[in-house]
């Protein structure tokens, strides 16, 4: 045994000889110098797998290269594009798209501009984000709760989360007319399921310890369910808002197909039927931007809300 | 002054999915009074923490009944119950406080807001919880410490907190399912030392859960040793070595004693299986 790591300690002392000869004529190395020296190799060498140190899988800090992958997407866009290589009417080049952004956001496209086009999404959205949250947060931890509850919802809501919207859009207007109602009601559908199943699963990462250690502290069953589940339950939650937002930029196309004179979903379909491929990239740009900047924006929230995520 | 009294408790756990019923615990009868501190030993699987679920209220027994003063403790919530003898019947509550192996702390509070919870649960004001959870902070060394997070603390000082917390909602019992389990050697023994001077100033009920024969010899006024399938208890000692120790504060030199190597040569025994029957010392 002795033996053994013995020889592994010299096995260790033999490679950071030979990759970095300043440290090799002390004969032990301190833990805190092996890891700076284990922290420059890995710069200097990024080839290296995660994993042969002791950082988890995947370590390491990926924005740079993010920015770079994204402006040499855009840069092989525009190359082929600007050479002529793409018929416009199939993809445009980022400079027209760019150019017809201002356009729309300065004299409007299909009868608004940009802003009324986005706010009457963003409205319809967080509207039904809104009301998703105020009506699935509180349910999705109440079944969580009880068996009742769970027997009661369950079916129904792993019946309709698979449906597709669109599946379920002519019902909805059928019974709530083609007005403002039903595409919030299509949206917050979509959002409903995501945020229930994850206050739920929520509910189960709270510790037993800590149910029973409140109980015998006195709590009543209702203060379990506030102090401790509820708040056990936030790390979860969050990410289903997460999820659930995303379910709402997917859905929102959908719900603005039927009788809709503005949103964002709107003007891509309506470009699309006059064959404006650059309206069409630039509404699908916005949205995408649009989108990634909540879901930082919900990254931003999680570290504040909950800096104890995986501490629990 | 209430008295814990357990009669003829047996749990059975129904048969799960294509598995037998198991019975947890058989027959069980233990009293604790007031100044007891009952220590458990056993191998995994004696019903060590099963026994200690049912004082606390999170389960039912399936026969006998366990009474806490006059009230009788059965499970909570829907759990069927035994018979029904207390005046009134009671779940998990604040008269028994709980403290685990792997510290049960809300990590959303820190350190001072966790002491204080079972305080602020009862509706106790802000600032007199407060000066409550500061003083037992104190008490287990922590007063530097009220505003940390408490996933930021070491594992000895999450434990702390967990004591201090259950201190500070004043219980009449306390009950700690092996609390010192994961703690290395060092802190093991200040915090031993800290439970019995607990024990000694307040004279409250414990019952402590342990794997540990040093540790249960050196704690326990009362050493009940347990054997499973089906969990029991096989052999109750009396024991003064916790006094022994708070008089000269010395646990190398109550360990070196002879009673105290004897007793454990004669439990270690009894736990390796080479003496069996009901006999007490």
């Amino acid at each position: 045994m002795n033996i053994k790591s013995t020889t592994a300690l010299a096995d260790t002392n033999a490679k950071n000889e030979s990759k970095a000869p300043v440290l090799a004529n002390k004969e032990f190395t301190p833990l805190i110098q092996k890891l700076m020296l284990y922290s420059k190799l890995k710069i200097s060498k990024p080839s290296i797998k995660s994993g042969e140190f002791y950082g988890a899988p995947g370590a390491g800090d990926s924005r740079l290269i993010s920015v770079v992958s994204t402006l040499l997407f855009i840069g092989i866009w525009a190359l082929v594009t600007e050479m002529g290589f793409i018929d416009p009417l199939f993809l445009p080049s980022p400079f027209d798209v760019f150019q017809k952004f201002l356009d729309i956001a300065n004299s409007g496209f299909a009868g608004a501009t940009l802003i009324e086009h986005l706010s009457a999404s963003l409205t319809r959205i967080f509207g039904a984000f809104f009301f998703a949250c105020l009506i699935g947060i509180p349910l999705g931890i109440l079944i969580g709760c009880s068996y009742i509850l769970r027997g009661i919802f369950d079916p129904l809501i792993e019946f309709y989360r698979p449906l597709p919207p669109l599946a379920y859009l002519p019902l909805i207007i059928i019974w709530l007319g083609i007005d403002e109602s039903s595409k919030m009601t299509l949206i917050f559908l979509a959002m409903l399921a995501p945020i229930i199943l994850s206050a739920r699963a929520g509910v189960t990462s709270v510790r037993i310890e800590q149910i029973q250690v409140a109980y015998s502290m006195g709590a009543s069953r209702w203060q379990v369910i506030t102090q401790v589940i509820a708040k056990g339950a936030l790390p979860d939650v969050l990410t289903g808002m997460r999820i659930a937002i995303g379910f709402g930029w997917t859905t929102l196309v959908a719900a603005e197909m039927v009788a809709a004179q503005r949103g964002i979903g709107f003007m891509v379909l309506n470009a699309s039927e006059f064959l404006r491929t650059d309206v069409v990239i630039a509404g699908i740009i916005v949205i995408g931007v649009i989108a990634y900047c909540f879901d930082l924006l919900m990254r931003y929230l999680e570290r504040k809300l909950v800096p104890w995520k995986g501490h629990n | 002054m209430n008295t814990l009294d357990i009669r003829d408790v047996s749990v059975v756990y129904p048969a799960s999915q294509g598995g037998e019923a198991v019975t947890a615990l058989s027959d069980i009868n233990l009293t604790i009074e007031q100044g007891d501190l009952v220590v458990a030993l056993g191998a995994s699987g004696c019903g060590k923490t099963t026994l200690l679920s049912l004082i606390a209220g999170f389960i039912a027994p399936s026969k006998g009944y366990l009474t806490l003063g006059d009230s009788s403790i059965k499970g909570y919530p829907r759990i069927a119950c035994g018979l029904d003898l207390g005046d009134e019947v009671i779940g998990p509550g604040a008269d028994r406080g709980v403290v685990f192996q792997k510290h049960a702390l809300l990590p959303w509070l820190d350190v001072i807001e966790n002491t204080e919870f079972g305080l602020k649960l009862q509706g106790v004001g802000k600032k007199e919880r407060r000066e409550k959870a500061a003083e037992f902070l104190k008490l287990v060394g922590l007063e530097d410490f009220h505003h940390h997070r408490v996933y930021q603390l070491s594992g000895g000082m999450q434990q702390r907190v967990g004591i201090a917390r259950a201190l500070a909602n004043n219980p009449e019992m306390l009950l700690l399912d092996e609390p010192l389990g994961a703690l290395d050697a060092l802190t093991r023994e200040s915090l031993q030392e800290l439970l019995l001077d607990v024990w000694q100033e307040t004279n409250k009920m414990m019952f402590f859960i342990t794997h540990s024969v040093d540790e249960a010899l050196l704690l326990a006024t009362r050493l009940i040793v347990m054997s499973p399938r089906p969990g029991r208890i096989t052999h109750q000692f009396d024991l003064n070595f916790n006094r022994e120790f708070l008089a000269c504060r010395d646990a190398r030199k109550v360990k070196s004693s002879e009673a105290f190597i004897s007793t454990r040569e004669k439990i270690l025994s009894i736990i390796h299986g080479d003496e069996t029957g009901q006999e007490g010392a």
